[in-house]
């Protein structure tokens, strides 16, 4: 590993500079898609673009205190470890930058959902408890299923290294995994079936009720990187492996282009669950598969 | 004035955030604000978004003659929603009290209590008359920035207070 190309995997190519567009790419091929749905035109392209520049120009109420520090770092702790996730994606089959393995993924992916149910305990408003509240709930019932489908694609594969994982060739338990995966990627970017957190109508979008200005900006952001991540994450799970980086690249764009537009497509078509269907759907409807993709795994593993 | 002010200029005119709030209005124009943003007006191509909190809004739509009770309402919102800030009246009622004048439930109109930008007249006004409102919201948004509200300045009035529509679709629906 060298240094340069560290650098230029944070920075650049998958890092900030090409993950901070892909976030306002991926932020308006959401919205886009649920106009087009709804027979509507849809925002512009440079829709996403706008508001964060504008939410950068307004003012912030001033608070005082812990609690106003911590209102301002939950956002920035949020954006820093979505734009890590990002740039640990295995875009570029290279010798050196990061060696990223799954489990740090996981623990990057996680960290922004962790900041929300803080930031909402943190405003101290009613609506934002109730939308933290909501969240942790919905990380409790999708992660089993999440952990459970990421645990079995790797044991699969006999390595938790996303590399090579990337490079390995795809068995028919690992489109198991992935599929249990896209299942738990709607409630994990908060979208329609699941967008229990930050209801606008019932709880006033529940932990971000409080934020205003930059630090909406940056939740506008984190959301938008989030989406990168999680999809990155699918889109290098599902690639076909190919050693040609100037091929490779355009594939993975493509695909998490086609998750974007599928999970927006199924946040269009459907309207959100209350909190107990979701998880009894979670723990009672897509637990199973989670559960036989592992034992499968587990047996599979014990016989050879 | 330097780029970054043009850029956050632009941005400001076309990324319009609204609150809606409900000052004792009948329903009516609420009605309205709601279907401009359907698939038939799609306000949404203005970059307008419906927001959940005053906190993430740039613009303030208010409805109604503005009760009694509905007094101290306004005066939190308006101060809960970050600069640089506007706001719009929709329909007759915020900016004349309408029908109900001299009623003594009533404490309006709306500018005794805080600055209005844009009167959208009617009962209730158009959709596309309310997205007209908006975006002249937006546009003096931009161009006010974070300098305060002109206290005398002339109140700008948007839309002809039409309820009926002027296209030929609907003339041919109700003749």
């Amino acid at each position: 590993m060298n240094l340069i190309t560290a650098l230029a995997r944070l920075l650049i190519f998958p890092g900030l500079l090409f993950a901070v567009p892909a976030a306002w790419f991926f932020l308006w091929v959401e919205r886009k898609a649920v106009a087009l749905m709804q027979g509507r035109i849809g925002p512009p392209f440079m829709q996403p673009f706008y508001d964060f520049i504008k939410l950068l120009g307004k003012t912030t109420p001033l608070r005082e205190g812990i609690g106003g520090l911590l209102m301002k770092a939950w956002p920035l702790l949020a954006v820093s470890s979505a734009a890590g996730a990002v740039a640990l994606l295995p875009v570029l089959p290279s010798s050196g930058g990061f060696e990223g393995d799954l489990i740090l993924l996981l623990a990057l992916l996680e960290v922004p959902s962790m900041c929300i149910i803080a930031a909402g305990f943190s405003s101290r408003s009613i609506f934002g408890e109730i939308g933290s509240a909501r969240e942790a709930v919905l990380s409790v019932s999708y992660n089993v299923v999440f952990l459970l489908a990421i645990v079995s694609i790797a044991a699969s594969q006999h390595t938790f290294r996303l590399e090579a994982l990337a490079q390995l060739p795809a068995s028919p338990l690992r489109w198991l995994g992935v599929l249990a995966i896209l299942v738990c990627l709607p409630a994990k970017l908060h979208l329609n079936p699941f967008s229990l957190p930050n209801a606008e109508q019932e709880i006033y979008s529940g932990p971000m009720v409080e934020y205003a200005g930059p630090e909406l900006a940056m939740w506008e952001l984190s959301h938008g990187l989030e989406w990168v991540a999680a999809t990155g994450l699918v889109a290098t799970l599902a690639a076909p492996h190919v050693t040609l980086w100037w091929i490779a690249a355009p594939i993975f764009v493509a695909l998490s282009f086609a998750i974007v537009l599928l999970l927006s497509i199924l946040a269009s078509a459907t309207a959100r669950l209350a909190i107990d269907t979701t998880v009894r759907f979670y723990w009672q409807c897509t637990l199973i598969f989670a559960v036989l993709a592992i034992s499968s795994v587990l047996f599979m593993r014990l016989r050879s | 004035m330097n780029l970054w002010n043009r850029l956050m200029c632009t941005c400001r005119r076309r990324s319009p955030w609204l609150f809606h709030m409900n000052s004792g209005s009948c329903n009516g124009c609420d009605i309205e604000l709601v279907a401009s943003l359907t698939p038939r007006y799609d306000a949404e191509q203005l970059g307008v978004r419906l927001e959940g909190s005053p906190r993430h809004a740039d613009i303030l739509c208010i409805t109604g003659p503005v009760t009694r009770n509905a007094v101290g309402a306004i005066q939190t919102v308006y101060g809960q929603v970050c600069g640089p800030k506007a706001v719009v009246a929709i329909g007759s009622c915020p900016a004349t009290t309408n029908v109900f004048i001299d009623s003594r439930t009533l404490d309006g109109p709306l500018n005794k209590h805080i600055p209005v930008d844009v009167f959208v007249p009617g009962c209730p006004p158009r959709p596309d008359a309310i997205i007209q409102g908006v975006a002249k919201a937006a546009q003096i948004l931009a161009e006010r920035g974070n300098n305060p509200p002109i206290a005398d300045a002339a109140p700008q009035v948007v839309g002809s207070g039409a309820t009926e529509c002027a296209c030929n679709e609907c003339k041919e629906v109700q003749p």
